[in-house]
């Protein structure tokens, strides 16, 4: 008698317990299982990887990140219908999916999630969202500015965002010309005494995450000497910055004299640092040169191509071919890749044009392994084939360009692209 | 004997009339063709690594070269805009272009024509040539 009461009783508070859970998760999405399209969306992938288009003609889709529940944030460098944030979700789970709300005035690159809030930055300014349990913007007309009046003019213009693990902020303020010459992109134009844009821009800057309408004066310059990054990430085994610089250009255009067009588009590397408080990467003095594998002093500054610069700029941690242009950096912390890919880097290469008249390079997203934050082998091609062409000769030409990376809860990579606006999604493929 | 000269005279002039005729058509015809030759070996010297091959430009910093105003229309601005550069930001069917171009005055008067000439008449675009001429009085001129 007793054990007959129990039972459906039981069943009676499960059933209650799962409708108020169901009730207080409304909102609750599920992770879409990941399936791959049959042509793995177009993309070369190492062998066990498949790909499947999860959205489409989204407008110029930079930098995106993915909720605890899979759903997807992805800002917009120009807004579109007014807006320039998109949420996306896969409430059907037919594996692509579909812009739920979109909000925000402004265009921009970046946007992250940490500890209860959605970051997202203009090219001067950055904004906080509060989230609510499933990580959906609560109030999306009233963000808090937390950052404001940040130098943004024609180049090198847009904005990164990191945080770490302490309520700091990480912004990038990429310096508004190539070299810093007395006429920018000219002729043997010189560079000017002591560069002074450095100030103001040219490095990464350190603020606080929960303080409102901090400027330069709240901020500290945090690394200098770094021309341009828009490919940032905090490395959680070593507890420590790194970022992807775009190296600069106009070698051969610039100073004819000492380059020809092809070490113009070989040189300098597209360096990858690990940022320590206080590092100094040498722009505009000094570049990091392909082949010599150094520091070598700028034209602009009285290099010959040969002279090597102060000791006093870090080198590189990794060095890729030059001018592919890296506009983001992931470290792989999920468990759906094979071992080999734990702790290491992506990187989503927009791809180059600083290498006319030779073929252009880049337009792929590469993969370095690491160990304990320092590299563990050699760089590596992991997903290629977004142009759609064997080799592109000018930018235009390329169908897609990655752009942003993201890791969904279930281990997949999102990889952006902002020229049709595409996104892809990147699976370990366990049944092949 | 009057009439003899006369014809003499008549197919003189004809002949040498019909001589300078063949002359200046044969100007008109090779110069463009040479200035464009010469264009483009300029256009791969100075201008490719920004423009392109195609010149078709990089999406949101060079701009294309291709069927636009500024290739086609008012001759000064594009002949200023070789010489002084352009340091802002433009549109162009919608796309904002924000790269700084650096002044080329170091191209003498009829490198600019040449290399205006071949981008005015290729990538699509058929225009005038530019003359020698006009980038002298324009590099001569005060006014933007």
């Amino acid at each position: 008698m007793r054990k007959k009461t129990i039972i459906p009783l039981f069943i009676a508070c499960l059933v209650i317990v799962g409708i108020s859970f169901s009730f207080m998760n409304k909102h609750k999405n599920d992770v879409t299982p990941f399936k791959p399209d049959a042509d793995n969306a177009g993309l070369k992938l190492p062998v066990g990887f498949g790909a499947n288009k999860v959205a489409d003609n989204l407008g110029k889709a930079r930098h995106i990140v993915i909720t605890k529940d899979g759903s997807i944030y992805i800002k917009l460098m120009k807004v579109v219908d007014g807006k320039g944030i998109l949420f996306l979700q896969d409430k059907d789970k037919d594996g692509k999916y579909e812009v739920q709300t979109a909000f925000c005035n402004y265009g921009g690159t970046g946007v992250t999630i940490k500890n209860g809030y959605l970051y997202a930055s203009s090219d001067k300014e950055v904004f906080r969202y509060k989230l609510d349990e499933n990580e959906q913007v609560i109030d999306p007309a009233n963000p808090e500015k937390i950052i404001t009046g940040l130098l943004a003019r024609r180049q090198h213009q847009t904005k990164s965002i990191l945080l770490d693990n302490e309520d700091n902020i990480y912004v990038n303020i990429g310096a508004p010309t190539n070299s810093c010459q007395e006429n920018d992109r000219g002729l043997e134009s010189k560079g000017k005494v002591g560069c002074p844009i450095l100030d103001s821009a040219g490095g990464i800057w350190q603020f606080k995450a929960n303080k409102l309408n901090q400027s330069y004066a709240d901020g500290l310059r945090y690394a200098t000497g770094i021309r341009n990054v828009m490919g940032l990430d905090w490395n959680t085994q070593n507890n420590t910055l790194y970022v992807m610089q775009h190296g600069r250009d106009n070698l051969n255009s610039s100073w004819p004299k000492l380059f020809n067009t092809k070490q113009s588009a070989e040189i300098p590397a597209e360096a990858m640092y690990m940022i320590k408080k206080g590092d100094n990467a040498g722009w505009p003095y000094v570049y990091y040169d392909t082949y010599q594998h150094k520091n070598i002093l700028a034209p602009e500054y009285g290099g010959d191509g040969k002279k090597e610069g102060s000791k006093e700029f870090i080198n590189p941690i990794v060095a890729f071919p030059a001018h592919m242009a890296p506009n983001a950096l992931l470290f792989y912390t999920g468990n759906m890749f094979p071992e080999r890919y734990k702790q290491g880097a992506f990187v989503a290469f927009h791809g180059s044009w600083n290498r006319a008249p030779e073929k252009q390079a880049g337009y792929f997203v590469a993969f370095v392994p690491f160990k304990d934050g320092k590299p563990a082998g050699e760089w590596e091609v992991f997903a290629d084939g977004f142009s759609g062409l064997n080799e592109v000769m000018a930018p235009r030409e390329a169908l897609h360009r990655p752009c942003g990376l993201a890791q969904g809860p279930d281990g997949s990579l999102y990889v952006t692209d902002d020229v049709k606006g595409t996104v892809y999604r990147i699976g370990y493929n366990i049944n092949k | 004997m009057k009439k003899i000269i006369c014809a003499a005279i008549l197919i003189i002039g004809f002949l040498s009339n019909s001589k300078a005729q063949i002359k200046k058509k044969d100007i008109v015809a090779k110069t463009p063709t040479n200035q464009l030759a010469k264009g483009k070996i300029l256009y791969a010297k100075h201008c490719v690594v920004c423009h392109q091959a195609d010149g078709g430009g990089v999406m949101g910093l060079n701009p294309p070269l291709i069927k636009t105003d500024y290739v086609l229309g008012d001759q000064k601005r594009l002949i200023n805009i070789i010489l002084k550069g352009l340091d802002k930001e433009i549109e162009i069917d919608g796309e904002t272009y924000a790269n700084p171009m650096p002044g080329l005055s170091h191209l003498s008067d009829q490198e600019v024509a040449d290399v205006l000439s071949y981008i005015r008449n290729n990538f699509g675009n058929k225009a005038s040539i530019i003359s020698p001429a006009q980038v002298k009085v324009i590099r001569a001129s005060k006014t933007k």
